[in-house]
């Protein structure tokens, strides 16, 4: 196989990953003013994903990286195009990662409160902001000869991506809200549970949509079949959640993710930035690439150390198997 | 109002900030993760709870310190291909592969095992624990080296090809692009001054606890430490400072030449080194100067009697081998970056001497000033590692890719002037508004002194202390 396509399918990878894990960070951030009653409970929530949120934003930080050097030109086009967009989700990160570690320095109700807000607003906004970014590129913008972007912030908020966005905001809150209720115990899991139920059942509806409209303006054989696993696991998901099946409920929210994110780059394929003006100026897997060479150092390295990497996060989650109780934060807060 | 809106100054005050900001955790979080380990490796081995103690301290620290090294580090990976993608289609495929191995080999490597530090205080058996801090510490040192290669290729480019075609640098030896001379010297000039600015952060903590005279069961071992740590690091520092000034010379002579503000080619005793100038605001005339012969000369090529090309004579070869132009960075900045980084590093090699002397054998000085001095030493190591990455950076300039792609034609072409102003005022406050939270919590978690542990239980040997939550 091309090496470049190889890497198309990484950095799907890398995305996958990222929104598999970050997203149910962004779900957590975002449900504290739905679940959490108090400051134990906000704590409870923050400590479901303590351990792992910065582990876990990294992989946006790799699969940034991992574009740089596999698709420089996409790279470039991509993030010189939707500048303001990515302005703001990275100030939402910057909000949202330092609140976690300077919420609990301080004993007063209104500090915590402001971080509080700080880690809801810095989750929601990457949540919407990166769906409307891939529904962007899936559906194509206006790129000049040289595959600079032409348009502005508000070509980017079109109807179609901002229903892309409310997909990843949807999907992002109830994979958060399933978490909860894998991670904690006592009257927040039933609550965490009931919530998802409601919010699953609007983010079917949503996500549907979504996925419909894709595959009629920009269908594959393979989107098609990507995106009904990610219809079924996210249905399937919903079942097992009004079940209290918490773990096949997290895991089915896992495969909605993951499929629907390779459902859009299966949409995308072969082009990596498609040009909504004029297709000559489209950037495609072949002239958005990095050498044979650069691509084959770096898939060697991806060969030996992504296994090893897979490794040790899952080892991370086993250590931090247990869940989470307002006891678990009562017994520490001294 | 156009010169204002220019995209290419305001990218570059954007890069410049964002950049030194970011460096200001870097350090920390680098010398502070490893020194965290040293001081949990003496806790394990000798079973002494002081050490788990200092270690405790200075953790709280270091995590204070870590989420904003992190956060802001996504924003430097994002600027090149935001405010610089003509720069980022023109070397992606060489600058991209170190950076892709540093979040492979690197950075998840840290973000992984500090969530186990963390919070695995109580759930892993003691040495497992132990290691997970050494890998976060290898993580750091590691990003620390691939990032190095990365910023070498900008200084001194190797290991590539010119594709005319595509009008881009192509990677044709990984090998020769890790192990490029200047990354060779930057990078353990880079760590040692690392662990100047930790062991700056050890001493002022500690020396805050002593002059008040409290704490003293553990913070004299932690002032000794810092205080051999900045000793040693400083050594360190002057001799990879050193190596990396000859390796600027063979590559960069025009940044040696500016960061002496030397017009003329000199030689031997001329090839002296001004301590202290002061000159014509346009830096063309010197009105005092305090120099040392031979200096120059010693510094760049290890010998009385070398010379140093001057400003002059190479802006006229650049202009022969590259086209008219000006190819000298901004002097007055090179010349006192260069000073002020030589500057602070000496005297914090003076603090630990001194530092180390008054302490000998447990003694404890009674002068306040002493104690004013050692409180000083974190934020001025700090600014020496800053001026010094000013110095390399500034010194680069004009190229963003020396002798390949000046920084004016590296900029995105489609971002406009309002773009960069609109992110430079919003990354401004936000970092402002967090450097003052920072700093006004570190300040309190320094104050707050070391946790109080009790000694083992004599019968099951287990040591109670509560477990990190959010």
């Amino acid at each position: 196989m091309d090496l470049a396509v190889l890497w198309f399918w990484i950095v799907a990878f890398l995305f996958v990953g990222y929104f598999v894990l970050d997203g149910f960070d962004f779900g957590v951030g975002m449900s504290l003013p739905f679940l959490g009653k108090d400051d134990t409970d906000r704590r409870v929530l923050i400590n479901t994903i303590g351990p792992v949120w910065d582990l876990n934003e990294t992989w946006v930080i790799v699969a940034g990286a991992a574009l740089f050097a596999a698709f420089p030109e996409w790279y470039a086009t991509l993030f010189s195009g939707f500048y303001l967009a990515l302005l703001l989700i990275l100030l939402a990160l910057i909000a949202r990662g330092v609140s976690f570690e300077y919420r609990h320095q301080r004993p007063e109700d209104a500090w915590k409160r402001r971080f509080d807000w700080m880690i809801i607003v810095g989750s929601a906004v990457p949540a919407l902001l990166w769906g409307v970014a891939f529904a962007n590129i899936v559906q194509g913008v206006p790129l000049d000869a040289d595959h600079n972007y032409t348009g502005t912030l508000f070509d980017l908020l079109n109807p179609y991506a901002l229903l892309g966005g409310l997909t990843t905001l949807l999907l992002f809150f109830t994979h958060g809200v399933v978490f909860v209720a894998l991670k904690t115990d006592g009257d927040i899991r039933q609550r965490a549970r009931r919530l998802a139920t409601r919010a699953g059942a609007i983010t079917i509806v949503v996500a549907a949509s979504f996925l419909v409209w894709t595959g009629f303006a920009h269908g594959t054989a393979w989107f098609w079949g990507l995106a009904a696993v990610a219809a079924l696991a996210l249905v399937g998901s919903w079942l097992a959640n009004g079940r209290g099946a918490e773990r096949v409920a997290f895991t089915l929210m896992a495969v909605t993710i993951g499929a629907a994110v390779f459902a859009l780059f299966a949409a995308l394929f072969p082009d990596v930035m498609p040009a909504s003006n004029d297709p000559a100026n489209s950037l495609t897997i072949e002239n958005a690439s990095s050498t044979p060479y650069t691509l084959t150092v770096m898939s060697w390295t991806a060969l030996i150390f992504l296994p090893l990497i897979l490794a040790y996060q899952g080892w991370t989650y086993w250590v931090f198997r247990k869940r989470v109780t307002r006891q678990t934060i009562d017994a520490a807060a001294h | 109002m156009n010169e204002l809106l220019d995209p290419l100054l305001l990218a570059r005050w954007q890069f410049g900030l964002t950049t030194v900001y970011h460096f200001l955790f870097v350090p920390i979080t680098i010398g502070l993760a490893t020194s965290a380990a040293i001081f949990q490796t003496a806790w394990v081995r000798t079973g002494k709870v002081e050490y788990l103690r200092i270690t405790r301290f200075f953790g709280t620290i270091f995590l204070i310190n870590f989420a904003m090294g992190v956060v802001t580090g996504i924003v430097q990976e994002f600027q090149f291909g935001m405010n610089w993608s003509e720069y980022s289609r023109f070397v992606g495929d060489v600058f991209g592969a170190p950076l892709a191995l540093e979040g492979l080999l690197a950075f998840f490597l840290e973000a992984t095992f500090i969530g186990l530090w963390i919070f695995g205080w109580n759930r892993l058996p003691q040495k497992l624990h132990l290691a997970t801090i050494w890998a976060t510490a290898i993580g750091t040192i590691l990003s620390a080296y691939f990032i190095i290669a990365a910023n070498a290729f900008m200084q001194n480019p190797v290991g590539y090809e010119m594709n005319a075609e595509r009008g881009r640098a192509e990677l044709v030896d990984i090998w020769a692009l890790l192990t490029n001379p200047v990354a060779l010297a930057a990078f353990p000039h880079t760590i040692a001054a690392c662990f100047m600015v930790s062991s700056g952060l050890i001493i002022s903590a500690a020396a805050w606890h002593l002059a008040r005279n409290q704490h003293l069961d553990t913070m004299r071992p932690a002032l000794k430490f810092g205080l051999w740590g900045l000793l040693i690091s400083g050594a360190l520092t002057t001799f990879f400072g050193d190596q990396l000034s000859l390796a600027m010379v063979a590559t960069q002579p025009m940044k040696m030449a500016a960061a002496e503000a030397t017009y003329d080619t000199v030689c031997g005793a001329d090839a002296s080194f001004s301590l202290f100038t002061l000159g014509t605001p346009d830096g063309t005339t010197e009105l005092f100067s305090i120099r040392v012969p031979y200096l120059l000369s010693l510094l760049s090529t290890h010998s009385l009697d070398g010379c140093v090309e001057g400003i002059n004579d190479l802006q006229a070869q650049y202009a022969e081998l590259y086209g008219p132009g000006d190819y000298a960075p901004i002097i007055w900045v090179t010349y006192w970056a260069f000073r002020w980084m030589i500057g602070l590093g000496m005297l914090h090699v003076l603090v630990a001497l001194v530092g180390l002397w008054l302490t000998r054998k447990g003694r404890m000085p009674k002068q306040r000033w002493v104690w004013t001095v050692a409180v000083w030493s974190f934020p001025l190591s700090l600014a020496a590692m800053i001026v010094g990455w000013v110095f390399t950076e500034m010194g680069r300039q004009p190229w963003i890719v020396f002798s390949l792609l000046p920084t004016e034609s590296a900029v995105s072409p489609n971002v406009t002037g309002l773009d960069v102003l609109i992110s430079l005022v919003a990354f401004t406050l936000i970092y402002g508004i967090l450097a003052v939270v920072e700093v006004k919590l570190i300040a309190q978690a320094v104050r707050k002194g070391p946790p109080e542990i009790a000694p083992p239980d004599p019968e099951t040997g287990k040591v109670e202390h509560t477990a990190t939550v959010y």
